[in-house]
């Protein structure tokens, strides 16, 4: 699972949901397929962030939310194949509270600096490993599919 | 009753993302689940047997955790049973004021 594929738009549409947010965190579902060389993105999904005693530096989606959200992917035949989240003025990197928090095995976890309201880096990390015990988090390859000038940016950012 | 398996699990459960158990309750339903498929245990229950903390078990719209005899709740062939992983996390607040462009550094962790 090392690609994470995202259309142009979507791509967009992540990065402007962070932008929308700031200085609050930004969060979502990512909903796709899974592909011989990692996971192709139909569609992105915004959620609510419900750490509002610190979205400025805290996310996390409502179970039921997820729970409604699987089953449309479900109903579409797709997958959550991740999640999106924004870090207002602070690095696109994987935190210590982000890696305590994630839980989802082999699926993407993308996440965008957004500086002083501006979109900035975006990158993704793969959550590996085959347990709870054994996870880490692999920067992957985040191919964003352009129509037009296809681009590949190999360690993630843009 | 009808079990969603969410897509981390899939891998330990033949790769479907739902099966199908004949239980009473809740907690008869995950047993069933875990007979069925052995290596989903170790992903929904600790050691001592509970369920994992950031495992959510939702009964169609209902969090078990909050029903009122948790896993003894009475299901039927009609319900379904989410389990979904938690989501959550943030950036590191002792650090928010130092903006760091990625660099060779990419694969490492901030501090909390």
């Amino acid at each position: 699972m090392g690609i994470l594929h995202l259309t142009r738009a979507l791509y967009d549409q992540i990065r402007a949901h962070g932008e929308q947010t700031y200085p609050n965190e930004c969060c979502g579902a990512l909903l796709g397929l899974g592909t011989a060389d990692g996971w192709k993105i139909e569609f992105a999904v915004p959620a609510g962030n419900t750490r509002t005693d610190s979205a400025h530096n805290r996310y996390q989606i409502s179970p039921l939310e997820l729970v409604k959200i699987e089953r449309d992917a479900r109903r579409q035949g797709l997958g959550i194949a991740g999640f999106y989240h924004s870090h207002p003025d602070h690095p696109a990197q994987w935190s210590t509270t982000d890696f305590a928090e994630a839980h989802w095995l082999g699926c993407c976890y993308v996440i965008t600096e957004v500086a002083q309201g501006k979109a900035a880096v975006t990158n993704s990390f793969l959550l590996a490993g085959v347990s709870e015990e054994e996870k880490r988090f692999e920067l992957q390859t985040l191919l964003v599919d352009d129509p037009s000038t296809p681009s590949r940016h190999p360690r993630g950012s843009c | 009753m009808t079990i969603f398996i969410p897509t981390p699990l899939r891998p330990f459960a033949a790769g479907h993302d739902a099966v199908a158990v004949d239980a009473v309750t809740v907690a008869q339903a995950l047993e069933a689940l875990t007979q069925a498929h052995p290596h989903l245990r170790k992903h929904l229950f600790t050691s001592e047997g509970k369920v994992r903390a950031f495992v959510n078990l939702y009964l169609n719209d209902e969090d078990v955790r909050y029903l009122p005899a948790k896993e003894a709740t009475p299901v039927t062939a009609a319900d379904t049973l989410s389990i979904i992983p938690s989501i959550a996390g943030g950036d590191s607040p002792s650090r928010r004021t130092r903006l760091r462009r990625l660099g060779s550094e990419a694969a490492r962790p901030l501090a909390a």
